[in-house]
Order: C-alpha cells, then sequence, then structure tokens
C-alpha cells in the first residue's frame, strides 16, 4: 500500500466515513485525477502533499466530495415508497392530527430523487393533508449533488429509472433534453448540507428518516454510531429506513425491523431510547 | 412464461430489446411493423408488447388502437419504445391505452424499471 493511498484512505475515513478497502485503489484514481488536472497539479502525490499542509479546505472539500457516490433514482428500490405510503403515513396521519405536522428527514439525498419521490406522493395525497405542515429535509455531504436536486434538473436517462411516466408527464417540465420537476415539488423539500459524521443536535426530531445508501460505504463502528443517534433524533412512534443492502441487525439495538417489512425499522424500546422530549399523541400509534 | 412480442422496424434494436427481455424470463417473439404485429396478437395475444412508433405498413399508434379494438386486445401489457420523446406524442400515447413509454435511447435499467412499474417483473 502506498504512502499516498494510506494517507487519502485515513483522510477520507475522518472527513466522511467513507472506507477504501485496497481493492478500491483503483477509484482514487480515476475520481482525484480531474480534481488534480482543475488544480493544475502532477497527480495524486501533489494533492497529498497540498491536504498534508494547513489552509487547503477547499481543496480537501472538493477530495471529499469527489470520492462519494451518488447514484440514485425516483422510487429506488419501490418497496420503501410503498411503505410510507401503506404503513408509514397510515400509522403516523391519526397520531399527528392535532398538531397536523409531520417532519421527513432524507439523511443522504443525493441529487434529490429521494425526497422529490416522497413530495410526488404526498402531493398525490395533498386532500388528505390540507392545512398540514409536512417537512421534508434533504441533506448531503456534497454541495454539488444538492445544487442539482435544487434545480430539479434531470435527464432523459434519470427520468426514466423508477419514475412512472404517468407521473413524469404530471411533474415534469420538458425542456430539450431535460426535464425539470415543477417547482410545487420542489418547494416541498428543504435541501441542506450536512455530515453524518457531525453532531445531529441541530436537526431537531423527526417522524420518519430515511438512510439509504449511504452506511454500506461506512465501517462497522460509524455505521452503528449513527444508527444509534438518529435513534434519538426519531420520534418515539417514528419509523427508519435503511437501504436495500442494508441492516441494523447485528448493529444497533435502537432499532428493530418491522415484521416482513424489508428495510423498515422502529424503536426498539420507545420511550427509553429516545431523549428527544415525548410529544402528546406520539405514544399512540403504531405498536 | 411471460411472453414479450418486440415490435421494430430495426432489427438491430429488435435484437438488444430481445437479449434484455430474455435475460428478464421473458420467451420473445418479434415484429417489424404494425401489420404484422397484430396479425400475431390475431394468432396469441402476449402477455406483453414493446413497441415503437414509426415503422413502414402501420406504425405503433395505429397498431395500438387496433390492438386495443381486437377481442383480448386489451389484455397485453404495451410499452411503447421510441425516439419520439416529446410530451405530446407520449399523452398521446398513453390516451391510446399504452401502459408505459420508453424514450430512446434506452438501457436494461430503464426496461427493467418500466417493466417493473406495470407489474410485469
Ligand atoms: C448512493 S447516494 C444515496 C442516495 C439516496 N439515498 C438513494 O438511496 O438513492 C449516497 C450519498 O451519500 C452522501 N454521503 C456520503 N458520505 C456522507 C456523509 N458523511 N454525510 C452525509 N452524506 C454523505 C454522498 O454524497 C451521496 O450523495
Amino acid at each position: 500500500m502506498s504512502h499516498e493511498f494510506e494517507f487519502l484512505r485515513r483522510f477520507l475515513k475522518d472527513r466522511s466515513g467513507l472506507v477504501l478497502t485496497p481493492d478500491k485503489q483503483y477509484l482514487i484514481e480515476s475520481r482525484l485525477m480531474p480534481v488534480a488536472r482543475r488544480h493544475n497539479l502532477k497527480g495524486l502525490s501533489e494533492i497529498v502533499l497540498l491536504l498534508g499542509k494547513p489552509g487547503n479546505d477547499a481543496l480537501a472539500v472538493e477530495v471529499t466530495e469527489a470520492m462519494t457516490t451518488n447514484e440514485s433514482f425516483f422510487f429506488r428500490d419501490k418497496v420503501p415508497f410503498d411503505h410510507f405510503q401503506q404503513v408509514m403515513l397510515p400509522a403516523l396521519t391519526p397520531a399527528r392530527q392535532s398538531q397536523k405536522r409531520l417532519r421527513i428527514w432524507c439523511a443522504a439525498a443525493s441529487t434529490g430523487q429521494e425526497p422529490y419521490s416522497l413530495a410526488m406522493i404526498l402531493n398525490e395525497l395533498a386532500a388528505r393533508y390540507a392545512g398540514w405542515r409536512i417537512e421534508i429535509t434533504g441533506t448531503d455531504l456534497s454541495r454539488e449533488v444538492l445544487e442539482k436536486a435544487k434545480a430539479g434538473v434531470y435527464t432523459q436517462f434519470e427520468v426514466q429509472r423508477g419514475l412512472p411516466v404517468q407521473l413524469m408527464l404530471k411533474y415534469f417540465e420538458q425542456n430539450g433534453d431535460t426535464w425539470r420537476l415543477s417547482q410545487n415539488i420542489r418547494s416541498m423539500v428543504k435541501y441542506q448540507t450536512f455530515n453524518l459524521l457531525d453532531s445531529f443536535s441541530s436537526m431537531g426530531q423527526f417522524d420518519i428518516i430515511f438512510c439509504r445508501n449511504v452506511l454500506i460505504y461506512f465501517d462497522n463502528d460509524a455505521k452503528i454510531d449513527i444508527m444509534n443517534r438518529m435513534a434519538k433524533q426519531l420520534a418515539p412512534d417514528g419509523f427508519f429506513v435503511l437501504g436495500a443492502a442494508e441492516t441494523v441487525v447485528g448493529l444497533s439495538n435502537a432499532f428493530k425491523p418491522m415484521p416482513d417489512k424489508r428495510g423498515l425499522y422502529i424503536h426498539n424500546a420507545p420511550a427509553a431510547n429516545s431523549a428527544a422530549p415525548v410529544r402528546p399523541l406520539s405514544l399512540a400509534a403504531v405498536r | 412464461m411471460k411472453t414479450c412480442l418486440v415490435v421494430d422496424d430495426s432489427s438491430v434494436i429488435r435484437k438488444v430489446a430481445r437479449r434484455i427481455l430474455e435475460d428478464l424470463s421473458f420467451t420473445i417473439s418479434e415484429a417489424a411493423d404494425g401489420e404484422e404485429a397484430l396479425r400475431q396478437c390475431q394468432k396469441a395475444m402476449p402477455s406483453a408488447i414493446l413497441l415503437d412508433w414509426n415503422m413502414p405498413v402501420m406504425d405503433g399508434l395505429e397498431f395500438l388502437s387496433r390492438l386495443r379494438r381486437e377481442p383480448g386486445g386489451d389484455q397485453p401489457i404495451v410499452v411503447f419504445c421510441t425516439t419520439e420523446n416529446d410530451v405530446a406524442h407520449i399523452a398521446r400515447a398513453m390516451r391510446a391505452g399504452a401502459n408505459e413509454y420508453i424514450m430512446k435511447p434506452f438501457d436494461r435499467d430503464i426496461v427493467e424499471s418500466k417493466f417493473t412499474e406495470v407489474g410485469l417483473l
């Protein structure tokens, strides 16, 4: 293992939690050579040299972002979105009937397909939620993907992956080769750059947390830490959603899987696990 | 066994589509235009039809309108697959009874995603 690889491995683990095994060395090359070129640097060794010195924050951010994998698509894996509509909303809607408030966090929002899929579902149900304040917060480490998410402009390929054509016709406006999501749906999601390694205390309490396809890049310690801290941000009767290749089993006792609901988790011991104040109605639902 | 009729005047496209759909466990038949496709459907309705728009003899839209008037013609799930990629065309196809719509160029992911969408996978 070269000195450069070892340096970058540590650097990325500290900055974003990303774990790079030696067989992923090629990823560093392919992702960071363009960064080197943009900065007129000769290659990885010069990047490493600069990152080792103070005052190169912009480069550090760029390197960290360049190493993230941002793939996403609308209604990815379908099942979590069925659960959203058929399990989470039916449980939370009566439980929040008096506050008329629902907070949803997409903790690795990438280019926006996940929060926007939820927003489209909610918009289809708009009549049911008249007078409600429903917040969808999309966060990601990478500013670049969030810029794209905010713009809501997708290629023909992106708009065909997972998105039913009826919803595409209804919510997107065509502009040459690209498709722009309507202002109405875009305005339902608020974006914020946020690193999952940082404290969640500023985030407040959520009813639903989608944390999909990001923990797979981290080691077990980071996964456990993030899941345990997310449990503290989740309402006692809230829902936690992981990606298809992820699980809490064997990692965190804060959550337990919902039987027959793949990828969907609830608090293991609701009141005890939640540091957040219990809201009056919230214990009523689900269990 | 699910069957899919691939209707496209380009043999290259038919071959690409065949390869993707066979991997998804469909039994494939092919037609090079709407008229040929209609004849095949009159003999046996497939579970799914992947349908190009612009073809000689009979185009995809006319084929679809006629198919839907055939006995049992409401059964096949029809997914358009065409370079016509503007809202007006898409809306017309859906009104004529298409179930989904793929804008070319397409890839394996898109076909799989659209076929899942309409419950074929
Ligand atoms: C593969 S995408 C997942 C997108 C979406 N959740 C989905 O499932 O389709 C992973 C995202 O996690 C983000 N990410 C990686 N490390 C992060 C961290 N430490 N904090 C916040 N976001 C991070 C990446 O920037 C990337 O956009």
